[in-house]
């Protein structure tokens, strides 16, 4: 059959038959053992890991491992140089970083759309009070699996940008393990699945943060919320140890750490957040669900556990995980404002390390969350100052760009409207911070819409509009083919209005005392308008990506044929053919200069051979 | 051509450079896990024992020492083919198969049954940090095991060489990191009090 030569359909195909193989087994097994044989959580949990595990060996990731361990000589990865169409590659298990890279990040959007469907599904309930068209269980499953599908759309989108970029920046063939790299993407496609689908398995009601004991007595779909979190979090860590190593060890000749473009900074930082810090989220969630399915009394204090470890375990991933989320973004944006203002980056190594700095601070705040829970004033004064303290590494990366923009000659192409737009938001995301940071102020604004409003712009500015400035930005490489500027530019438009809509009315709202979280509120206090005012703001943001899903499809398609430089930049990725071939660069490339010296006389950064075979 | 003349150049990366910090990464990542559940045990219940929990201090010091004579074997193994010496190798990974397996056992087929009546509940107490972190430490082991086995049996058909023998290192690092970590639990699951 056709149709089984791509590894997703296989996968999917060998992922069923898993899940229902581990569901008869673990039945035959209670059976035997004297249990009633159907209970739907232990069967459905076994089913989902041996699920997880046949998928992965449908798609083939087991294939060379498992012919190592039968004893057979280690291979380098095949190199395709296969002719016909490339799509199919894209449907497979390779090893190509570049391929890899876009898997994650056309996964990424899609994740991101689910998610979004459901934010839009219930602002339209929260547009009025009242309850209109649906429950308020429904309205917690939704709001719960919108916060963790989009969290898992972000972990997608770094994993897509750092794959797609970091060896082609640092001049490398590939990653340094180009399978376990494979295997970091197709492991966490289950997980996405199992993420998903608790939705249609009962749901969850605690919100993304899955606190005890709400999550222990939440229905089925908890269990799959946080086995599916799990999975996920291992594609995460596998994929880190990858960046780290191919970092340190693949650089070109000549690029010394202080000549390494941005992004690959950020993303450094970002590899050693989540190859430290994600065994916190999964162990927290692993102890949860022990605590679901075998009674053991972690977070329980009749049983001896206590509630608020839960709290610390899982926040000590959880904030680390939001510079995960926005480094990869910020270094986006250093890496564009040069390209497109034609000057050189402002304090190039201050703006480096101050995303090592906020890696570091990042680990010593997590108790900020926890400011209503009751530590007591010490420590809260502690994490107060902590939290304040990210403000300085993250002001040197503003006035960075501030003085970048100072004098340049800066033109208006999508990307960079993208990146000025992340800069307004994001800006606006750290001004409402300090708010939170202060143990006074939080304790007043703790659990409003403002706190939403301030963490959506923090992932809007620093993820999500740097993210689309990326994929404009490097889809000529990616693809070949130019994009649509003036459906780029609409995009832009209606995101940045639509956005801002949504959270000044939030901002405004919380500030009232508007909860978040909940389904309904009291027409007597006034925030119906203003509700309505954030449900129109989502709508024009989902108008605006559905126009960038049309234009991406379109002019992956039929887009005009890319110049190879569009952009006019130094960096090493664009002195390749696009899309680049395998292996990248034929004779490593050479660097010779800074990164960033645009406009300056007779400036160079790497020296790459002229590819041989003329018209790639 | 010039791809043709690329592929029988030198190799422009030390493999085995990047394979070693790969390893070193992936075990500071799992040492968080252990320090997680260490942690859980002290904030749950101090740096002492609770009241009615017995447990058998024997059976503990045998299998500690157990695993640390086997990481003597596994150094021994590696050591072994290092040198070429590939009986002084199979003859020691064996040993070290054997006594991890014999750990095993000994945690799970042993020592789990017979925890309630020392006073250890899975569900409620100590018992919880007890099953969990022996759990999680057994589970490593498990996998230690399994990836000897593979080593042995691979080594046996002449896989490995004195110059090129990553399986067997990696193998055995990890048999060391699944030890150093039960030199930090078995104190703090048996001796405290």
């Amino acid at each position: 059959m056709r149709l089984f030569s791509y590894g997703l359909v296989r996968a999917l195909v060998y992922g069923v038959i898993g899940l229902v193989a581990g569901m008869a087994v673990t039945m035959a097994v209670r059976a035997a053992l004297g249990l009633a044989a159907w209970a739907a959580a232990p069967v459905s949990a076994t089913g989902s890991i041996v699920g997880t595990l046949t998928f992965l060996w449908g798609v083939g990731a087991f294939t060379d491992w498992w012919s190592w361990a039968r004893g057979a000589h280690a291979a380098e990865p095949p190199h395709h140089h296969r002719d016909g169409p490339e799509w199919p590659r894209y449907l497979n298990f390779d090893p190509n970083h570049r391929i890899i890279g876009v898997q994650y990040t056309v996964t990424s959007v899609i994740v991101m759309l689910t998610g979004g469907l459901l934010a839009l599904t219930f602002r339209l309930e929260l547009a009025q009070p009242g309850m209109q068209i649906m429950t308020t269980d429904t309205y917690n499953y939704l709001m719960s699996a919108h916060g963790i599908i989009m969290i898992a759309a972000i972990l997608m989108g770094v994993g897509g940008m750092a794959n797609f970029l970091i060896p082609m920046m640092i001049g490398a063939p590939d990653m340094a393990f180009p399978r376990v790299n494979a295997l970091s993407y197709w492991i966490a496609v289950p997980g996405l699945i199992m993420v998903v689908s608790s939705l249609f398995t009962g749901g969850f009601d605690t919100g993304w943060t899955g606190y005890p004991p709400l999550g222990v007595k939440a229905p089925l779909g908890a269990q799959f919320f946080y086995l599916g979190v799990f999975v996920v979090g291992l594609s995460s860590i596998i994929g880190s140890v990858n960046y780290i190593v191919t970092i340190i060890k693949m650089r070109a000749p000549g690029m010394t750490w202080f000549r390494m473009p941005i992004f690959v900074w950020g993303m450094f930082a970002t590899a050693l957040i989540q190859l430290i810090a994600t065994q916190f989220i999964g162990m927290a969630f692993l102890m949860v669900v022990l605590e679901r399915l075998l009674g053991m009394g972690f977070f329980d204090p009749a049983k001896g556990g206590d509630v608020v470890l839960f709290q610390h375990i899982f926040w000590f991933y959880s904030h680390p995980a939001v510079y995960v989320f926005i480094l990869p973004g910020l270094g986006v944006i250093s890496e564009l404002l040069p390209v497109f203002v034609r000057k050189p980056l402002f304090g190039y190594k201050w703006v480096a390390l101050s995303s090592m700095f906020i890696a570091l601070v990042g680990f010593l705040v997590w108790a900020h969350h926890m400011f209503a829970t009751g530590l007591g004033m010490v420590l809260n004064n502690a994490f107060m100052v902590t939290t304040l303290l990210v403000a300085v590494p993250t002001g040197v990366k503003f006035f960075s760009w501030l003085a970048t923009l100072w004098g340049g000659k800066i033109t208006f192409e999508t990307p960079m409207l993208f990146v000025l737009g992340s800069w307004v938001i994001f800006l606006i995301g750290g001004l409402s911070g300090p708010t939170n940071a202060f143990i006074a102020t939080d304790l007043y604004v703790h659990d409003t819409y403002f706190v939403v409003a301030h963490f959506h712009h923090t992932m809007f500015g620093g993820f999500v509009f740097p993210f689309f400035a990326a994929i404009y930005y490097w889809f000529p490489k990616a693809t070949g083919r130019m994009y649509s500027e003036r459906l780029g530019k609409i995009h832009f438009w209606l995101m940045l209005v639509g956005f801002h809509l949504m959270t000044i009315a939030m901002f405004w709202i919380g500030l009232h005392g508007m909860r978040r979280r909940i389904a309904d509120y009291d027409p007597t206090q006034g925030f119906g308008p203003w509700q309505t005012v954030t449900t129109t703001g989502a709508y024009l943001v989902g108008i605006g990506v559905t126009i960038f899903v049309i234009n991406m499809i379109r002019s992956a398609r039929r887009g005009e044929v890319a110049v190879p430089n569009p952009w006019r930049s130094m960096s090493p990725e664009w002195q390749l053919p696009s899309p680049p071939p395998d292996g990248n660069f034929e004779t490593p490339p050479e660097v010779i200069g800074d990164p960033y010296d645009y406009g300056l006389a007779g400036a160079s950064y790497v020296r790459v051979a002229a590819p041989s075979a003329a018209g790639h | 051509m010039a791809a043709h003349t690329a592929a029988h150049a030198a190799p422009r990366f030390n493999k085995l450079a990047l394979n070693r910090l790969g390893l070193w990464l992936f075990m500071l990542s799992e040492t968080m896990i252990f320090i997680i559940l260490l942690v859980t045990r002290f904030v749950l219940f101090g740096t002492g024992m609770p009241e009615g929990i017995e447990v058998d201090q024997l059976l503990g010091l045998v299998i500690t020492i157990l695993l640390l004579a086997s990481s003597i074997s596994a150094y021994r193994a590696e050591t072994a083919m290092a040198h070429g010496n590939r009986d002084a190798f199979q003859r020691n990974m064996l040993l070290t198969i054997i006594m991890g397996t014999v750990f095993l056992l000994a945690v799970v087929a042993w020592e789990w049954p017979l925890a309630p009546h020392h006073g250890l509940h899975l569900q409620e107490g100590f018992g919880i940090v007890f099953f969990a972190m022996t759990g999680m430490h057994a589970f490593h082991v498990l996998t230690g095991v399994l990836m000897l086995i593979i080593v042995y049996l691979n080594g046996r058909n002449g896989a490995y060489s004195p110059e090129s023998y990553w399986g067997v290192e990696a193998t055995v690092k990890y048999w060391h990191f699944v030890d150093l970590v039960w030199v930090f639990f078995y104190p703090a699951l048996y001796l405290l009090n």
